[in-house]
């Protein structure tokens, strides 16, 4: 088995004087979809910040592709391959569909074949191109977060609550989407609290509580155990 | 740009509410320009203060678009601006002095190579300036309010000491070059040459700076990173580096005014950036924090408003300004073309 292409060791985390992350242990391998689960508050957001450098690790190493990256600014962590796709989207409002793109791919131009991919996965972005960011629907805007990750090439997506808030219909269009980008090798830490959608994509699970991991392995064992789903999760995935 | 798919956008979901809205600071200019007209009543004086009132405008602008750049990007408030408005102003004029036989020459290829050399020397300088002065004294203090106001004011009385110290304490008087000096009739209105020519220039780099805001990828990055910085850095861009580099361009566009506003005044005292920072400031709060189209309109308006009452009331030009900035954070608390930011 290769090496993987994510680890967090004893990862701590404080935003002002909070200690929110309390030694995150954590493992992504290369290829397929490892899900980041637990109650709201527990850390997931934190924990993803923490991984692309929002917020700074107070202690332990955050490994990427065999490089450590703890002390590394944002940007470097971007352009060694790591795409983000926030909780909150973070759409530039007053910039077009295409501005957007033209950024998401920082090492050059847009390639024409990804473009087509993605208009092809996500068919509004198409006919939104010219139009404000800001004026697209919630989905909308959350298919331009999604798509801004794919418009290069990353060796991990770090893909935060994208079916969050979103009608039935558009949840099955991001999940197609997310396959996809599954079934062309992407190594991908998601997080998803729609516990029917993280069944569908998710290999392996990393379940939070109190700022920690507290329990891995792999999707299917935890879906056929609702025990285990209630003891870990608790309403909060029966809820969808 | 990248390829464009083969279809028409729709932009169905826009109502034509929130398309006027858009629209409604563009006209503010034209509706001041009408009201002018009225209050004046004089066809000749009125077409005189319009392009004055435009004319200093543009040169609001100029020393405007760089703060509400630096504002909006990293969220430093700056009082030292001015202080690269005096700067550029005394580095320029003191070019042009030493060009003397080339400004009193009624060459106008002379005279606008001699203005050109000032502008360019003043540009660096205050650009230079401008390197040093974020270093040393603005990045200590990000995202500290308070300690920037002070910070930036202490940088602000140390140049214009310094300015003091070289170019000695008195007002410096100056002529414009020669071809540039006096005014032509149109429609029985005296139209400065000057003034006009300051229009036509700050049009064009309004014009300019657009085109860098919607065609190039920096352009693009800067306007990115004023709605949501945090963003473009997790895309990969170095938003420091686009800071430095926004306060320099910044630092020599006020210093570029500055040499504009000496030519147009025909002084320079080593406080007048700082008295230009009340009017500059006044833009950029009203044409909303971090844009540089809402800075535009709000520039234009505060020069006309500002030419208007200097002539029906010369007591009230500044009241009239503030009472305009009040008006339109009533109207738009954020300003009238605010900045989407995150969250
Ligand atoms: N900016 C912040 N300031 C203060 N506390 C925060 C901030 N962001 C998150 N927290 C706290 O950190 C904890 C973990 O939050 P988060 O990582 O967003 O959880 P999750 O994504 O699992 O719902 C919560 O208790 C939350 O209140
Ligand atoms: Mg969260």
């Amino acid at each position: 088995m290769s090496d993987p292409i994510l680890t967090l060791s004893g990862v701590q985390t404080d935003i002002a004087q909070y200690h929110i992350l309390q030694g995150v242990d954590l493992t992504v391998p290369r290829g397929g979809v490892t899900m980041l689960l637990g109650r709201n508050g527990v850390g997931k957001t934190t924990t993803l910040r923490t991984i692309i450098g929002h917020w700074q690790a107070r202690a332990g190493t955050i490994t990427f592709d065999g490089q450590d990256i703890t002390a590394m600014p944002t940007p470097a962590r971007a352009r060694a391959g790591i795409g983000f796709v926030p909780e909150d989207m973070g759409i530039f409002s007053d910039l077009t569909v295409e501005e957007n793109m033209i950024l998401a791919a920082a090492s050059g131009p847009l390639d024409s074949a990804r473009l087509d991919w993605i208009f092809s996965v996500f068919p509004p972005l198409k006919t939104f191109w010219r139009a404000a960011a800001g004026n697209l629907s919630g989905g909308q805007k959350q298919m331009l977060s999604i798509a801004r990750a794919m418009a290069e090439d990353r060796a991990l997506y770090l893909i935060d609550e994208p079916t969050k808030g979103l009608a039935p219909a558009i949840i099955s269009t991001m999940a197609g989407a997310l396959r996809d980008l599954k079934n062309q090798g992407a190594s991908i830490l998601l997080v998803e609290q729609n516990f029917s959608v993280a069944k569908a994509l998710g290999d392996t699970v990393a379940v939070m509580e109190d700022g920690r991991i507290n329990w891995t392995g792999q999707m299917a064992e935890l879906a056929n155990d609702a025990a285990l789903q209630e003891r870990l999760m608790g309403l909060s995935m029966e809820a969808h | 740009m990248s390829a464009a798919p083969d279809h028409t956008p729709t932009f169905a979901q826009i109502s034509l509410s929130e398309r006027i809205g858009k629209a409604a600071p563009l006209l503010l200019v034209p509706v001041m320009v009408a009201l002018g007209f009225l209050a004046i009543g004089s066809p000749s004086s009125w077409l005189t203060l319009t392009v004055s009132g435009l004319a200093m405008g543009m040169m609001i602008f100029i020393m405007a678009s760089g703060l509400t750049l630096v504002f909006g990007l990293m969220d430093v408030i700056n009082f030292g601006h001015g202080a690269f408005i005096s700067v550029g102003a005394f580095v320029g004029i003191s070019v042009l002095l030493v060009l003397g036989s080339w400004t009193g020459a009624p060459s106008l290829a002379l005279n606008v190579a001699a203005v050109m050399l000032a502008v360019i020397a003043a540009m660096i300088i205050t650009g230079a300036l401008g390197w040093a002065f974020e270093r040393v004294i603005v990045r200590p203090v990000y995202g500290a309010h308070l300690k920037q106001i002070l910070v930036t004011v202490g940088g602000l009385i140390v140049i214009e000491q310094m300015i003091h110290v070289i170019w000695g304490p008195d007002e410096i008087f100056l002529t414009r070059p020669e071809t540039l000096k006096g005014a032509f009739t149109f429609a029985g209105a005296a139209i400065e040459k000057y003034r006009l020519l300051a229009v036509v220039f700050g049009l064009v780099l309004f014009v300019a700076m657009r085109l860098v805001f919607k065609r190039t990828k920096i352009g693009l990055i800067v306007r990115a990173g004023v709605q949501n910085g945090e963003m473009v850095q997790a895309l990969g861009y170095r938003l420091r580096l686009v800071f430095i580099g926004v306060f320099i361009a910044g630092s020599a566009l006020a210093g570029l005014g500055g040499v504009m506003w000496g030519l147009y005044q025909e002084v320079i005292t080593a406080g007048m950036g700082e008295e230009m920072m009340i009017l500059v400031f006044i833009v950029v709060i009203i044409g909303g924090l971090g844009s540089v189209e809402g800075a535009f309109i709000g520039a234009l308006l505060v020069g006309l408003l500002q030419n208007y009452i200097a002539f029906l009331e010369p007591k009230l030009a500044l009241v009239s300004n503030i009472a305009l900035m009040t008006a339109v954070l009533m109207w738009r608390p954020q300003g009238m073309m605010p900045v989407v930011k995150a969250k």
